[in-house]
């Protein structure tokens, strides 16, 4: 299988430069390898370092030391070293995130943000919008909603806005941070499902889901984050 | 993969080179570096006093610098270096590849001639002679920036803060510049109009792919338009890097101090 995330030796220390310097380590020599179709899940208490390592994958959060390769098409990319605007083209087409929480941008209605990926691939606008809708009706956010903005959204609602622009574009690699959080059972299991047709269409996945059933019938295997 | 290829080849727009312009020590800017390239935005975050005025005025032809290189590509010049450059060379530039939105819309507009002829004067600058094209254009620009048709024969005196913002990104986006300057753009506007105006912007940016260097002291207005940032702390760049990477895990105590410092909701 092909390998799309290679992860060497990754260390990440926090240093609270106005808080006394006051310094910790989070990630301390870390591997991780993930192939297509892999759904990989993090474990580990509160604190052991599955949403640092995860921001890592995303280039959110810088690391000290180590290497993460990312695969895009013929070419393994390192983030930790990569310019700012190659991990911009590899977020465009390659590398998916959906975090806990939508960050809201005001005016811009639901069905926009979730189409607004796929848009910026250059995909019409017709193709977007019918992907955009038949993503949010699985999910359960009702019509009315659609053309609202998401910021007086319920939280599970956001968060269902989210998942939706998260999987409106086929990336390669998706990495997912307790999207499941705030979900009924009904949704999570909608969930389950975008993962499980992410994998068969060859994504590799690195998660963090709390939610045993979703975990269970999600994970090809766990790795386990110790807190140091 | 051509996607990653072309990705490659393409050669930045700007190429700033050491740039330094101080007005007495530790006010001004030093050793300024970067390259940017097509369609990026690249915001310069810092306090007041930090040297991101300077910087800007310096990197938009109004501020010779005391060393260093500004090398722009340009569509009709070729590599142009910038300050060693021709004056009409540099004249030419500002009034139609480049585009300056200020802070205060009354510094960019012209305040006693009306909203049609503010953009429609710097369209007849790069030789524009035909009335009807040109007030068609004017329409079709007031359009895009939301400012009602009717209000075309107004002068920006008589427009709201908002509107007037919304006319001088007009004016300025009419001659399809390739760079755009922006000075604190949504500053000293309402919150409700703040919204709107970074809407329209950050959709422009996109669809005509500009590319643009903005000072801004707001960081929510810098992570919802640049690519990456530029943080700047009496007159130096401390720390670069991906917008969401220098805001969520800054590295510098200043960065870290700006980033702690804002209220969370």
């Amino acid at each position: 299988m092909t390998t799309m995330i290679e992860v060497k030796g990754v260390e990440k220390q926090f240093t609270l430069h106005n808080q006394g310097g006051a310094s910790f380590d989070v990630l301390k020599g870390n591997d991780l390898s993930v192939t297509a179709g892999e759904c990989v899940v993090l474990h580990g208490q509160s604190g052991a370092g599955k949403s640092t390592l995860l921001k890592a994958l995303y280039a959110n959060y810088k690391v000290n030391n180590g290497s993460i390769s990312l695969r895009d098409g013929e070419e393994l990319v390192d983030i930790t070293t990569a310019l700012p605007r190659r991990i911009i083209a590899l977020r465009e087409r390659t590398l998916g995130y959906v975090s806990q929480f939508l960050r809201v941008i005001p005016r811009v209605p639901t069905l926009q943000v979730v189409m607004q990926p796929l848009l910026d691939l250059g995909e019409e606008e017709a193709v977007c919008e019918a992907k955009a809708k038949e993503l949010l009706s699985r999910l359960n956010v009702p019509q009315r909603l659609w053309t609202l903005a998401p910021s007086t959204f319920s939280g599970g609602e956001q968060q269902r806005v989210n998942i939706a622009r998260g999987f409106i574009v086929d990336y390669p690699i998706l990495l997912l941070d307790e999207p499941t959080a705030s979900l009924d059972a009904a949704n999570r299991r909608v969930v389950v499902e975008l993962i499980d047709e992410a994998k068969q269409r060859g994504a590799a996945i690195v998660g963090i889901f709390h939610d045993e059933d979703v975990r269970e019938a999600v994970a090809d295997r766990l790795v386990d984050l110790r807190a140091l | 993969m051509n996607e990653v290829q072309s990705w490659q080849d393409i050669e930045p727009l700007l190429s700033v080179r050491n740039l330094t312009k101080f007005y007495s020590p530790g006010k001004g800017c030093g050793d300024v570096s970067f390259d940017l390239y097509p369609g990026e935005v690249l915001g310069i975050v810092g306090e007041s006093g930090s040297g991101k005025s300077t910087l800007l005025n310096s990197l938009s032809n109004r501020l010779r610098p005391d060393s260093g290189e500004i090398l722009y590509n340009s569509e009709q010049f070729g590599e142009l270096n910038l300050y060693a450059a021709e004056e009409s060379e540099r004249r030419i530039l500002m009034r139609s590849e480049w585009g300056i939105v200020h802070q205060h819309a009354r510094d960019g507009l012209r305040m006693n001639v009306s909203a049609g002829a503010n953009i429609g004067e710097r369209l007849m600058a790069v030789g524009e002679r035909h009335y009807g094209d040109i007030r068609q254009r004017a329409l079709q620009w007031l359009e895009a920036v939301e400012i009602e048709a009717g209000r075309i024969d107004d002068k920006p005196s008589q427009f709201s803060g908002g509107m007037q913002q919304r006319l001088q990104i007009a004016r300025n986006l009419v001659t399809h510049p390739r760079l755009i300057f922006m000075d604190e753009p949504t500053g000293g506007l309402d919150v409700s109009v703040q919204a709107r105006l970074l809407d329209l912007l950050r959709n422009l940016v996109a669809n005509l792919g500009l590319s643009v260097i903005i000072v801004t002291h707001d960081l929510a207005v810098a992570r919802l338009l640049a690519h990456r940032l530029m943080v700047m702390r009496r007159g130096e760049v401390v720390e670069s890097g991906l917008t969401d990477q220098v805001l969520d895990d800054p590295q510098h105590p200043y960065t870290q101090l700006l980033v702690s410092s804002i209220l969370q909701n």
